[in-house]
């Protein structure tokens, strides 16, 4: 991230490769092999290159071959830009609306989960991006509840893959589709949050990941946005709601670091666009209107771009990594210590309360 | 670049779209490797073969080190598995490698079970990381992975054909652990030999249906060193830690008065080969193998054997590990009941028994008032017997005393009458 912060400047359509900083190249020259816990005995002087760090370009290919999946789901009242984001995202029609026949958008009754897969590949990496959208969320007269379908469908898609996990037979690769990300649209209001907002952000911040950030961040001058960003912090922390980056689950002081930067920046205050304009005798995507364009890519404009490397370049692992490792095994401890107490028949057993084992 | 409209159709499942310009997930390899980079690896291998072979010279000379440990005793009375960690770090990969011994395989007189021991222990490694992966709060993610990756099976150098022995461990394994097949100590044979040693070997194996490891021909990057590679099966390896000055460099190798047979090269012995497919090429494939093949193998069949079957789509999961418990404690359960059972069935007859010996002594008791009852009467019949005779006798006595008595005064009246008392006395007689 720190590298894409100095490069957002000179960020261009078509953008090099931004390299994490943390990768090291893989040694062209064989580099020395040091042996911890053992004794160095005679004649051993000059060490050979046994090769163990080719591991790294074995995991690689395998990456490569194996291909990647990402579930992202996005979250926010119609109107705040949630396809068009996703579409300048991705760079290319990614979103729900791109799939679906009918062009006119009509709201919908109830919250509905609209789920579009796509197969995107860049540079001989392979992607399964699937893209979780909720239109009718926010948008009727009375909102109560409107959180429990979304959370209903998190839920869901957990229990699909525990399911598979504790099969008998199951497949080498169990298809992941838990959400690992959820984009919520804060409108831009200026002043501070919804109620609704609060408690979305509340009930499911405890179940999957949640990115928030300010939609349509160009109705906001600099001095409003900041002022806005501030006071989301503010109820953020009053109402004990953890974003991701979730401090509890920093690793290390590194990690820390770069995540403290990330959280003194969050929501981000976001653009979306798929349309180019000419600026500077460049093509760039942008928003045109009567007193100017809006580039969606430069930093002084928009941060548009700190989320996409945030999202994409940087910690896209990481939110994965945090998806399987936490979130989905707390859901598997709740969902397994409610069975304990009557476990299934299904499978020919005797129905076995813990407690009748006093004989 | 303008963004390009392709044709699509409103479909659910997942749709090739190009894209517009550059996104940034082309990193993801990146990322992963970070983050296999800052957590380690870890490595397990196991060698598998008779004492003096050679094991623990040839993982010294892959691994460039000096291991722990002095060469093992032949007389060992069964076979042992002993096992080390040790952490190694090459630029900024740390590995965490775990060498497994079979100490004393090969040795006992009898070697029917020589190879139980191996599988036990290979089981259990299974075992551990399915309880782990069973456990309701688990930590998966800094599991210390014990499963053994690799099992190097170690050939003694007779330049004929596989030992029984060889053949029965190696088919108890191959289901259970990636095989590859080596022979020690090659600089034993010559050229010519080995080609047909190897050549017995192979079509040995094939014949007894052992699967050893092939190394995977999918992904074109490696497809084609490692068919060739799989060609040269079993690689015919020499180790040596010792350095040998061969013209202005030190190499590994070993001295003889009549030559010097060196490690690395690699038209003296397959070392090299060995050491590039195991470690430099597939040693991430050995590790997905294990864990996706072997292991699910181990999974399916405890599960089974434990009484389990898949669930239907619609039941709820239950807990593994909770069954299993559940299971578990079922059969103690049955276990206690049994011995209940047979206590209650020990007293029952034990009660019997009493009452029997109760029966018995009271009969006897009543035998015994009986004749003792018996013997009163008889003595008092005697005594009532005796008791008459003494009356008689008395009777008699008196009688006696009367009758002296009378004949004194006989006596006296005077003697003339003797006579008539004689004649009296005659008749009174």
């Amino acid at each position: 991230l720190q590298k894409a912060l100095g490069d957002a400047e000179t960020c261009r359509a078509m953008s090099e490769v931004a390299v994490p900083e943390m990768m090291m190249p893989p040694p062209a020259v064989p580099a020395a092999c040091q042996v911890e816990k053992t004794v160095p005995g005679p004649g051993m002087g000059d060490f050979s290159y046994v090769g163990i760090d080719a591991i790294l370009e074995q995991m690689r290919r395998k990456a490569m071959k194996q291909g990647f999946e990402l579930n992202i789901m996005v979250v926010g009242q119609s109107g705040l830009g949630k396809s068009t984001l996703m579409n300048t995202l991705f760079k290319s029609k990614v979103s729900r609306k791109s799939v679906q026949a009918t062009s006119q958008e009509k709201i919908p009754k109830t919250i509905h989960i609209k789920s579009v897969s796509h197969d995107i590949e860049e540079k001989g990496v392979r992607m399964k991006l699937t893209v979780i959208d909720t239109p009718g969320f926010g948008d009727q007269i009375n909102n109560e509840n409107c959180w429990q379908p979304i959370m209903k469908f998190i839920n869901a898609q957990y229990e699909q893959y525990l399911q598979e996990e504790i099969n008998i037979n199951r497949k080498k690769r169990i298809p992941d589709s838990r959400v690992h990300c959820c984009i919520y649209f804060i409108p831009p209001t200026g002043h501070c949050l919804r109620p609704l907002d609060v408690e979305f952000m509340r009930r499911l911040s405890k179940v999957v990941n949640i990115v928030p950030v300010i939609a349509k961040a160009d109705t906001l001058t600099l001095e409003e946005r900041d002022f806005f960003k501030q006071k989301i912090r503010e109820e953020l922390r009053a109402n004990g709601i953890d974003v991701y980056p979730q401090k509890e689950f920093d690793e290390d002081a590194e990690d820390r670091m770069i995540n403290d930067k990330i959280r003194e920046m969050i929501p981000f205050a976001v653009v979306g666009s798929d349309q180019e304009y000419q600026v500077n005798g460049r093509r760039l995507l942008g928003r045109k209107t009567k007193w100017g364009t809006i580039e969606v890519e430069n930093i002084a404009h928009c941060e548009f771009a700190y989320l996409r490397d945030l999202l994409i370049r940087t910690h896209m692992e990481n939110i994965k990594d945090i998806t399987s490792s936490i979130h989905y095994e707390v859901y598997r401890v709740r969902r397994l210590n409610e069975n304990n107490t009557a476990v299934a028949h299904a499978n020919g057993l005797p129905q076995h309360h813990m407690t009748s084992h006093e004989m | 670049m303008a963004a390009t409209e392709i044709a699509r159709q409103a479909g659910e499942g997942a749709r090739a779209v190009p894209l517009a310009g550059h996104v940034g997930f082309d990193s993801m390899p990146d990322q992963l490797v970070n983050k296999s980079v800052n957590h380690g690896f870890c490595f397990n291998i196991l060698c598998v073969g008779e004492t003096g072979l050679g094991k623990s010279t040839l993982m010294d000379t892959l691994f460039n080190t000096k291991f722990e440990g002095e060469p093992t005793q032949h007389n060992q009375p069964g076979v042992q598995l002993k096992s080390n960690t040790y952490e190694l770090q090459e630029s900024n990969v740390r590995l965490k490698l775990t060498v497994v011994n079979t100490v004393g395989f090969g040795d006992q007189i009898n070697k029917e079970d020589s190879y139980k021991s191996i599988v036990e222990f290979i089981d259990t490694q299974f075992e551990a990381y399915l309880q782990e992966e069973l456990k309701i709060k688990r930590t998966l993610h800094s599991y210390h992975d014990t499963r053994i990756h690799a099992c190097l099976y170690f050939i003694a150098p007779t330049g004929h054909s596989l030992k029984s022995l060889d053949l029965v461990t190696m088919k108890k394994l191959d289901s259970k652990v990636n095989i590859i097949p080596i022979i020690a100590k090659s600089d034993a044979i010559s050229k010519s030999e080995l080609t047909k040693f190897k050549i017995k070997i192979t079509s040995e194996l094939v014949s007894n249906g052992v699967q050893i490891y092939q190394f995977p021909t999918d992904d074109e990057t490696v497809a084609e060193i490692n068919s060739t590679m799989n060609g040269h099966l079993p690689f015919a390896v020499v180790g040596s830690t010792e350095e040998v000055k061969i013209g202005n460099k030190m190499v590994k190798a070993r001295q003889y008065p009549w030559g010097t047979v060196q490690v690395e090269n690699e038209n003296h012995c397959d070392f090299v080969k060995l050491r590039e497919m195991l470690i430099r090429v597939n040693m991430e494939d050995l590790r997905e193998q294990t864990h996706t093949r072997h292991y699910e193998l181990y999974r399916r069949c405890k599960l089974e054997e434990m009484g389990f079957k898949d669930t239907d789509p619609d039941c709820k999961p239950f807990s593994l590990q909770e069954t299993y418990e559940a299971k578990r404690n079922e059969f103690m359960g049955d276990l206690q009941k049994k011995e209940e059972e047979m206590r209650q069935m020990f007293v029952q007859r034990v009660k019997e028994k009493e009452a029997e010996l109760k029966e018995a002594e009271k009969e006897l008791h009543e035998k015994f008032d009986r004749l003792k009852k018996l013997h009163q009467d008889e003595k008092k019949k005697l005594e009532d017997k005796k008791k008459s005779l003494d009356d008689e006798l008395n009777g008699f006595k008196q009688k006696k005393t009367a009758a002296e008595l009378l004949q004194s005064q006989a006596q006296q009246a005077g003697g003339s009458t003797t006579l008539k008392r004689d004649k009296e006395r005659k008749n009174f007689f």
